[in-house]
């Protein structure tokens, strides 16, 4: 490893981009594991043995943010510049805008078959939304994967709270 | 001469299985994990601390028969009550004879006697019976140990662990979750590819772990459980049931009696193990001349824990869930903990994971013998294996309105690391308050409280512009370690750690002082007993040298001196002085230098003389 300041990519050795192999990617993190891991450095000094838990606390956490494809994607964005904090879950995509409603309507008449089909349908349009970003993470378009993202995290939230009727 | 190589002591690690009912000590025997031995022979050493009513504190064997003689002054299953609140264990109070003293608050006292201790206090004398048993077996001091936890094991349950190795003198290297050192034991060289399912129901907690091997490497990709489910509750139901019949058939409540209900539940846990092995068995309790005997038949007794076994399977699916794999990518199961030797457990996990069990390894063991591994691993005597553990909890922030930030997510690989900044409120503010905690719920109250840590010392200026940067960072352990910065500045900022549950530092350190006497104590016995042990091995080698042609070679003068020797180790052998029990090793080995090097001669003469054409 470089150095812990290093970007989650560098640590890889790989060029930044949101298409990354997954296979290829975990190869290189067990290769990279047998390295840093603090269970290689007990013996060693109290300085090395910092080293190692930091750089390998780094390591795992670059692994666990590019192995997951929005992780990854929200990571690139946030390298590029793009502002991608809360407002995400605030801003309402327009076209959302009756879907939540009719939502809400329906979570607060509980009719659950209603909710079931709701949660269908918007699974449906988080996997579509999931092929057109597998899409744009070949020729990327920062803009466009982060309005994507948007609606994305905004349709999961959707998904969540018809899940809530069925934990109950 | 003839003095066995030892590795270097202080390289030595062993693996420590500290179990809720039994606790084992191994060690790598020449690159294989071996249990070690007692002084009684017996491998395991029941997890049970009583204190005697002269003063002395047992552990072990000693202590399981003291638990019938003096209930009141013994503890078992103290696992249970490892890192956690008074508030936590009312439960376990009704179930369990545990002796709450007054004003246990963050910290639990139980009391033995007279005298209270806590629980890692408590844990701290079973890990130094089994400390003295390893030294006593290997001939030499044992300071460094890898200590299994449950899983599903919170930060405050860690720490308490860590404690306890502190205050019965071990350096402990690491922490390793049960079913992952299971998977150790068992993985060494047999598969290079696939995926595991480790199912751990011990005496007083359930894991579960999903791990797929690589090489080598062991990568755990999710983890679940419970920490209050296992064997004992298994107990609690059939103590109950014998209660209850002996209320009605002797018009007797003998609940309230510490020594019959001990009596009682050994009874009960032969019923239930012989129950593993016949369809039939029976609760045999004997009380002050009358007698109990009641048939318990396998179909009563599934009926019976049917439930238990159930509330183990929830947590399999989701474990297999977060993991991301489906049952049919399981390709191998293997069950740890006493209690997967119940025929129904082992039916209801081959049915949910469509695989059948391996049980080669003795369930019993089989986590101390990965300890033993990881011990390796950490010593470097194991190459080329390695662990890639996670957290089970998620860690998160209580934020305004007592909701919880979640900065680190379950499941992540461990070491794994969060930032976040935090500045002021107030104008010149000077502290910030920070609420960690641990688990899934939303809001900080459900969730369980893991310290405040308190940022002092902040530059005061107007709300909002300081920025201090806090790093979360939970180590290889699975314990969570806070540092702090000023982003401005960069310099270092205090933190000063408040643990919900468990003893600070502070304690520790005296906890550990006060046990200094014992642990001197403790060394010398182990060095008599390291000596008797190398004495044993160069008076056999001397023996035998003494048959060998070569004896013949000595001068009258020679042999005297060896025999001489060889008296005077046997003069001081049962002394408590260890140096004098080295000096005359010594010597012995001088006076036999003469005779190793002519038998060697011989040796090679002869197999000269084989090899001639």
């Amino acid at each position: 490893m470089k150095d812990l300041k290093a970007d989650y990519f560098e640590i890889f050795d790989l060029p930044r981009s949101a298409a990354v192999d997954a296979k290829d990617l975990e190869k290189r993190f067990y290769a990279l594991s047998r390295q840093l891991h603090p269970d290689l450095y007990a013996r060693k000094s109290q300085a090395e043995r910092d080293y190692a838990q930091e750089a390998s606390a780094l390591l795992n956490d670059a692994y666990r943010t590019l192995k997951d494809p929005i992780a990854r994607a929200m990571y690139l964005l946030k390298l590029e510049g793009f502002d991608i904090g809360e407002q995400g879950a605030k801003d309402v995509p327009p076209e959302l805008l009756e879907e939540m409603f009719e939502l809400n309507m329906m979570l607060e008449e509980a009719n659950p078959d209603e909710i079931a089909a709701a949660r269908v349908r918007f699974e449906a349009m988080r996997a579509a939304i999931d092929t057109e970003l597998q899409d744009k993470f070949t020729a990327w378009n920062g803009s466009e994967v982060r309005s994507l993202l948007n609606r994305r995290k905004y349709i999961t939230n959707l998904i969540d709270k018809a899940n809530v009727p069925d934990r109950v | 001469m003839f003095q066995i190589e030892f590795d270097s002591p202080s390289d030595r690690v062993v693996g420590i299985d500290l179990g809720t009912t039994n606790s084992l000590i191994a060690w790598m025997n020449l690159g294989r994990p071996e249990v070690i031995e007692g002084e009684d022979g017996s491998n395991i050493v029941p997890s049970v601390v009583s204190l005697l009513p002269g003063g002395e504190v047992i552990a072990g064997t000693a202590a399981r028969t003291a638990l019938i003689d003096y209930p009141d002054r013994s503890i078992y299953s103290v696992k249970r009550l490892m890192g956690r609140g008074v508030a936590d264990v009312q439960d376990e109070l009704k179930l369990f004879p545990f002796h709450i003293a007054e004003g246990s608050e963050s910290v639990i006292r139980v009391a033995l006697g007279e005298k209270t201790f806590t629980p890692p206090e408590i844990s701290a004398f079973i890990l130094r019976q089994l400390k003295k048993n390893a030294e006593i077996a290997l001939g030499g001091p044992v300071t460094k140990a890898v200590i299994t936890v449950p899983a599903y094991f919170n930060d405050a349950q860690r720490q308490a662990t860590r404690d306890a190795g502190r205050i019965a003198g071990l350096e402990v290297l690491r922490l390793v979750n049960e079913p992952t050192a299971a998977a150790l034991a068992y993985g060494l060289d047999k598969r290079n590819e696939g995926i595991i399912a480790v199912y751990d129901l011990g005496g007083g907690t359930f894991d579960i772990s999903i791990l797929k091997l690589h090489d080598g490497i062991f990568e755990v990709l999710a983890t679940n459980g419970d920490t209050h489910l296992g064997g004992d509750d298994i107990d609690n139901r059939l103590i109950r049931i014998a209660l209850e019949d002996i209320q009605s058939e002797w018009g007797e409540d003998v609940s309230h009696s510490g020594e019959a209900v001990q009596t009682l539940r050994q009874d009960v846990i032969r019923a239930k193990e012989a129950l593993s092995f016949e369809p039939t068995a029976h609760i045999e309790f004997a009380w002050h001349g009358k007698k109990y005997n009641r048939e318990i038949t396998r179909e009563l007794f599934e009926n019976l824990i049917r439930d238990i076994v159930d509330r183990t399977l929830g947590p399999c699916r989701d474990c297999m869930k977060d993991a991301g794999v489906t049952t049919d990518q399981i390709d191998e199961v293997v069950l740890v903990g006493g209690s997967t030797r119940i025929p129904m457990v082992r039916s209801a996990v081959e049915v949910l994971f469509r695989a059948r069990p391996h049980t080669e390894l003795n369930p019993d063991e089989v986590v101390a013998l990965g300890a033993a591994v990881q011990a390796g691993i950490l010593a470097g005597t194991v190459e080329n294996q390695l662990l890639l553990d996670v957290t089970p909890l998620s860690l998160g922030i209580e934020m305004y309105g007592g909701l919880v930030s979640k900065i680190i997510h379950r499941n992540s690989t461990i070491p794994a690391s969060a930032g976040e900044t935090f500045t002021t409120g107030v104008d010149g503010q000077t502290n910030v308050l920070i609420h960690v905690v641990q688990g899934e719920r939303e809001l900080a109250k459900d969730c369980r409280s893991l310290a405040r840590f308190d940022l002092k010392g902040i530059e005061p200026m107007t709300a909002g512009f300081a920025r201090i940067e806090v790093r979360f960072l939970i180590d290889a352990n699975g314990i969570l370690n806070v540092t702090a910065r000023d982003a401005r500045t960069g310099k270092e900022q205090s933190v000063e750690v408040k643990p919900s549950y468990g003893l600070t530092d502070e304690q520790v350190e005296a906890m550990i002082e006060a046990s200094i006497d014992n642990a001197e104590a403790d060394f010398k016995a182990a060095q008599v007993a390291g000596a008797r042990v190398e004495a044993d091995t160069i008076l056999s080698a001397t023996d035998k040298a003494k048959r060998d042609e070569a004896w013949s070679t000595l001068t009258d003068e020679e042999r005297h001196a060896v025999d001489r020797a060889i008296r005077e180790l046997q003069s001081v052998y049962y002394h408590d002085d260890y140096e004098a029990i080295r000096a005359r090793i010594d010597a012995l080995n001088e006076a036999t230098h003469k005779l190793a090097e002519n038998m060697m001669n011989t040796a090679v003469n002869s197999a000269l003389k084989g090899t001639k054409v």
